[in-house]
């Protein structure tokens, strides 16, 4: 590491900046992080309201693991959200490469069209889903809600991958056919090692969109395969309950130990 | 060994090689040498296989390989980047032809080991490329082409992302090992300097034509074309008139007037018009004239002082600008300045026509 990464980025000099940048920093970190906080703190309170501290209790872990439906929604969820990133890993990443090798009449037109799906509208999304699987006679289930978690998710992991594949070598993939790889194998063993990083944090990505996703899903499930999401938000209409401040501590557990595994394969990897 | 017969290669509107034939022999060392742009890469693209010709052929051992993808071809390539996996060891990425090809693992494990050997990387097998120098790195990706015991390397200015210093010590170090191992190096490069230290034969390249195909000395003392004579090394590039021949000489009138002397053996006996090319370095510069078929007088307008050699600036009597180069063989040598009138000889040899009409 060079000596002046070691050095401050501002000088020393501006106090009063200096204090003020660190006050500001500290009120955003407050505003993000005081509320989840204050959510994983209720789930452990006796009371069933969330605004008085009664006393600690495990409770309402105990009310959630006992919660079938829930249980079941998050199996479903976690079914769904492995299976669209899977597809969505695989399409993305062969799409980006394919539009980044080879020039076709239409590329930029398949660029643009790729991308739509990351801004529209989710709620015109499940509508023209649902269109499309009565028009063709799909049956709403799984499959249906998996396809449409891919429609929105391959597009983030095929974007991560193309920014990727801009800066790679073109010479690699030449190389390893200069040295008898065949255009699959050069893929697989080159490019694919190569794409790696950008490849989990598409995935990742996938993976948290389908698992949060409740607009799409709540057009295209059946009555089986009900994900988390919708189930919670039925809990909720009904009124807000510290079983969910339990449920919601367990994903944000979940999520940092997510974070921090993927920080750990990125310095593994390097 | 390679023959490239009449193979033209177009981008669209431009042509990128144009009706190019040549026969690289084996063992030779033969550099495509030429300005950016001038199809030197392309040339060894379709050589390597990364592209078509639109018309001729390739051959590899008479046999037709036009056609064939990269990865059916026996010939390797070392890239400019160097490209080697980043994800890979130095040791992997040296195995990976050979795993490709499928080589039993034992014998592959005892032709890596060879191959680093070859380039002095026998303890760093371990490494991953971005721990290594440039040097280093180069030098991998020289022994993972290698490993594969190609027909023919090729070399795609492999040294120009190196410092100077390196870059010499590499020149000689890769002519080495080319000569060593018997192998067929076909090395493209924009630096002529580098193309007449390595080299056995340079084909001088200007848009997608050979412009020249030739020994370093020939190339050097002996240019063709113009270009030639301009792209390597430096030349004074003058037009003249000839007024008169004599069995294997003739002498020419430039436009200031000044009357040269020329050897002119190859000259067209219908031609009136010439340029000439006179090297820097052979006018003979002195207080007192020489011994030769041309010598006449200047001024010194400019002296520029180089360390090894002082750069001048001269005009002659008649108003014919000059380049010359002096050689500082002394430091108490007396020096040539500006200003002074000094004899410039030239033997015929040295006046070379580049272009008659």
């Amino acid at each position: 590491m060079p000596a002046s990464a070691t050095r401050p980025l501002l000088p020393s000099g501006l106090k009063l900046l200096n204090w003020f940048l660190r006050g500001w920093t500290a009120l955003v970190f407050i505003f993000l992080y005081v509320p989840i906080a204050v959510l994983v703190v209720f789930s452990f309170n006796s009371s069933r309201l969330n605004i008085v501290w009664e006393s600690f209790t495990f409770d309402w872990y105990a009310k959630l693991f006992a919660n079938g439906p829930l249980i079941k929604a998050a199996k479903n969820s976690l079914i769904i959200a492995t299976g669209s990133t899977v597809l969505s890993v695989i399409i993305g990443t062969g799409g980006a490469w394919l539009l980044h090798r080879y020039r076709y009449r239409f590329s930029q037109a398949i660029q643009t069209l790729v991308a739509i799906p990351m801004v529209m509208p989710e709620i015109l999304m499940g509508i023209s889903l649902l269109i499309l699987f009565a028009t063709i006679g799909l049956k709403l289930g799984f499959t249906t809600v998996i396809i449409g978690h891919v429609t929105f998710s391959f597009p983030f992991v095929l974007v991560a991958v193309q920014a990727r594949l801009q800066g790679l070598d073109p010479a690699l993939e030449e190389a390893a056919l200069d040295l008898g790889a065949t255009p699959l194998k050069a893929f697989w063993l080159v490019i694919v090692p190569c794409l790696k990083p950008a490849i989990i944090a598409g995935a990742l990505m996938a993976f948290t969109l389908s698992m949060d996703e409740l607009i799409v899903t709540f057009f295209i499930r059946s009555a089986s395969a009900v994900t988390l999401p919708i189930q919670v938000f039925g809990l909720a209409r009904v009124g807000l309950n510290p079983m969910l401040n339990a449920l919601s501590a367990i994903f944000i557990v979940a999520t940092v130990a997510f974070v921090l595994f993927s920080e750990y394969l990125k310095k593994l990897s390097r | 060994m390679i023959e490239i017969r009449g193979v033209t290669k177009r981008f669209g509107a431009f042509t990128a090689v144009d009706n190019v034939s040549l026969t690289v022999n084996a063992g030779e060392f033969i550099t495509l040498l030429g300005p950016s742009g001038c199809g030197k890469t392309t040339l060894l693209r379709l050589l390597a296989g990364f592209e078509t010709p639109d018309e001729g052929a390739v051959l590899l051992d008479g046999v037709d390989v036009s056609h064939e993808p990269p990865y059916r071809r026996s010939v390797n390539q070392v890239f400019q980047s160097y490209a080697l996996f980043p994800h890979m060891t130095v040791k992997d990425n040296v195995g990976f032809g050979l795993r490709m090809q499928n080589v039993p693992t034992a014998e592959a494990e005892g032709r890596i080991r060879d191959a680093l050997a070859t380039v002095s990387l026998a303890e760093q097998a371990d490494k991953l490329p971005h721990q290594m120098s440039g040097g280093q790195r180069q030098r991998v990706a020289l022994a993972r082409a290698l490993v594969c015991r190609p027909k023919v390397l090729l070399l795609d200015e492999p040294l120009s992302a190196l410092d100077a210093k390196l870059r010499h010590g590499m020149q000689l170090e890769l002519k080495h090992l080319q000569r060593k191992l018997g192998l067929t190096f076909v090395f493209v490069t924009h630096d002529q300097e580098e193309a007449l230290t390595m080299s056995d034969r340079i084909a001088i390249i200007n848009k997608g034509k050979i412009e020249q195909l030739g020994d370093a000395t020939e190339i050097y003392h002996r240019p063709r074309t113009p270009f030639a004579a301009d792209f390597i090394g430096q030349a004074n590039l003058l037009a003249a008139t000839i007024i008169l021949r004599k069995g294997a000489t003739a002498t020419v009138r430039l436009e200031s007037g000044l009357e040269l002397v020329v050897a002119c053996t190859d000259l067209p006996a219908s031609a009136t018009k010439a340029l000439v090319s006179i090297r820097p370095e052979k006018i003979h510069i002195g207080r007192v004239p020489a011994v030769a078929e041309n010598v006449f007088q200047a001024k010194i307008e400019e002296e520029i002082f180089q360390g090894a050699t002082d750069q001048l600036r001269l005009i002659t009597d008649q108003g014919t600008k000059l380049h010359a180069l002096v050689a500082n063989e002394s430091a108490t040598q007396v020096a040539f300045h500006e200003g002074d009138r000094v004899y410039c000889s030239l033997h015929l040899d040295d006046i070379v026509i580049v272009q008659a009409e």
